[in-house]
């Protein structure tokens, strides 16, 4: 049933709020091995369950995603609960405060079901890096998911929540939304408010939703979307109604880009992505092939603005506020060496180190100066696409998930598999992941499509109109 | 360009993280891998291009200076490893 439908039903008291948690929760507890939750509130959540259920028999009014389960990504604040970012060094760290997406949330009386694994600070695209150890492919055990937002994609993929908030910052999203068949959406940078995200890099991160079909992860982002003054980031842009359809595709423009479908790509996942445009060109939409000649440098500018704004971001991570603290008796310099050796994972400490390096007095304008004039030329090659196409269309990603393990030594190699995610980030666009089919391996994957920022809308009734139509 | 050994230990040093010997020869390898993936910006010319920090058209978004409530102190201190009082404590830093 969609997120919109068991709303409504549980509105209508055809089915109670707390009996369909249980529905959840038992789903949860049958794919607990698959790990993809860091802590479960199964008291607390129900208790407000059982709290809405009354309210709802009294006849009071109640919010719009009434006892609908979400799952939460741990580098999500929620007052009075631990925050882990999948790190040791957060070990522990009780947040004083809820995010923003949180408090919306909460009025909107959803129930949120606990908090999933994620790669280490949401850095990593196998949720391998996780100090609670890796979330497993429920399509194939000894699959990766992707990451860094694997908890939330496998939370939704089980039937353990309804939707689930994650965080994208070069495809963290989409890209496990891609291996584990469900839809993913990265709102434009500035749709979604981020204040009580834990930063990784502030330029790129944006919060998005997770769901079984285009109109779960649409209806999430309804409510968490819009203007907020905590986040000076957040764009003061109206929110428009995300409840949207397409009667016909006649006279959408889609715009190919012959170098996202060139060598490095899975053939069967070229021909899945291409029949789905074919199809979508018999029923009248107008294929534009694009040349956007930057995308074969975008992993070589987000590992270095990315990394760059990860070293800086992660300086607070010292032992002194919060979390873990070594060293006390070796002094302040000892003690911070210490506490961030051992409280961070290696992934989280390479990309502090090339960060750290590519800002280093005489390495700045070769590495992030430069990145920065590359980022331009990215964006304006989007721009200029956006002037001769409404969506643009690619795979997801070049493969299906890999194997547990095979990547880990591979940093490379791991991070050229979000080689068609990371430009929207970039260029501050929005960009879904829809299942696309099956792989002859059995692994699902996914088809993406970008839109100029935000709109969101027109992603929404594209896919739909693919779940509905194709 | 090519980071060294010293390189390594210098810019660990900067970031406050330490690396013992297995890791600073497992990290070299692989920033310098990455460093020389990351040289193919140099194939494209920026000549005169300004640099793009963020994609949004925002420069100093600024509040009116008006007193608001924030974090409570005591809810402020409640993670810390080490406190006294009203404050954070920390090793010494000064010493004789």
């Amino acid at each position: 049933m969609s997120a919109r439908k068991t709303v409504e039903h549980i509105k209508n008291r055809e089915i109670s709020a707390t009996d369909h948690l249980k529905t959840c929760l038992k789903n949860l507890e049958q794919t607990k091995h698959l790990n993809a939750f860091i802590r479960v509130f199964e008291e607390k959540a129900l208790d407000q369950a059982a709290n809405l259920d009354r309210r709802i028999q009294k006849g009071e009014a109640t919010g719009p995603l009434a006892g609908l389960v979400v799952a939460v990504k741990d580098n999500i604040n929620i007052a009075g609960e631990l925050t882990s970012c999948g790190s040791k060094i957060l070990n522990p760290f009780k947040s004083p405060y809820n995010a923003t997406v949180i408090d919306k949330l909460e009025s909107a009386d959803a129930i949120i079901v606990g908090k999933t694994n994620l790669d280490e600070f949401a850095m990593g695209s196998s949720n391998e890096s996780s100090a609670f150890g890796p979330v497993k492919n429920p399509h194939n055990e000894n699959r990766v998911p992707g990451g860094s937002s694997g908890g939330s994609a496998v939370a939704v993929a089980t039937g353990s929540a309804d939707v689930a908030l994650g965080s994208d910052t070069g495809g963290s999203i989409r890209q496990p939304a891609a291996l584990t068949a469900t839809v993913g959406i990265k709102p434009s940078y500035g749709r979604v408010s981020r204040y009580g995200l834990v930063a990784y890099a502030s330029s790129l991160d944006q919060i998005g939703t997770f769901g079984k079909k285009t109109d779960d992860a649409a209806f999430l982002l309804q409510q968490i979307a819009g203007y907020d003054n905590l986040d000076s980031t957040s764009a003061d842009i109206a929110v428009p109604d995300y409840n949207v359809s397409l009667e016909n595709v006649k006279g959408l423009k889609i715009g190919v880009p012959k170098e996202y479908f060139a060598k490095g790509l899975d053939n069967e996942i070229k021909s899945g992505v291409l029949s789905i445009v074919e199809k979508l060109k018999t029923d009248g939409a107008e294929i534009t092939e694009l040349e956007m000649s930057s995308t074969e440098y975008a992993i070589a500018m987000y590992y270095i603005i990315a990394t760059a704004e990860a070293s800086s971001n992660l300086a607070r991570f010292d032992g002194v506020r919060y979390g873990l603290r070594k060293g006390d008796e070796d002094g302040l310099i000892e003690m911070y060496g210490q506490t961030r050796s051992e409280g961070f994972g290696d992934e989280v400490r390479r990309r502090i180190i090339l960060g750290t390096y590519v800002l280093s007095a005489g390495y700045y304008d070769a590495y992030y100066k430069k990145a920065q004039q590359v980022r331009r030329i990215l964006k304006n090659d989007f721009d200029k696409a956006f002037s001769a196409c409404d969506v643009i269309v690619s795979p997801t990603t070049p493969a299906t998930a890999f194997k547990i393990g095979e990547m880990v030594d591979d940093p490379l190699a791991m991070y050229l598999s979000d080689i068609y995610t990371v430009s929207a980030n970039l260029a501050g666009i929005c960009g879904i992941s829809l299942p696309a089919g099956i792989h002859s391996d059995g692994l699902p994957f996914g088809i993406q499509f970008q839109a100029k920022a935000f709109n969101e809308s027109i992603l929404f009734k594209l896919g739909n109109y693919i779940e509905n139509n194709l | 360009m090519s980071v060294t050994i010293q390189d390594l230990e210098k810019i660990a040093n900067l970031a406050r993280l330490k690396l013992n010997e297995e890791e600073k020869s497992k990290f070299l390898g692989q920033l310098n891998q990455i460093l020389e993936y990351v040289e193919k910006l140099n194939e494209i010319n920026t000549d005169g291009i300004e640099p793009l920090s963020h994609s949004l058209d925002l420069v100093n978004v600024l509040r009116k200076d008006i007193e608001q409530a924030s974090l409570d102190r005591n809810k402020a201190l409640e993670n810390a490893p080490k406190k006294n009082d009203a404050f954070f404590r920390v090793p010494k830093v000064v010493t004789k």
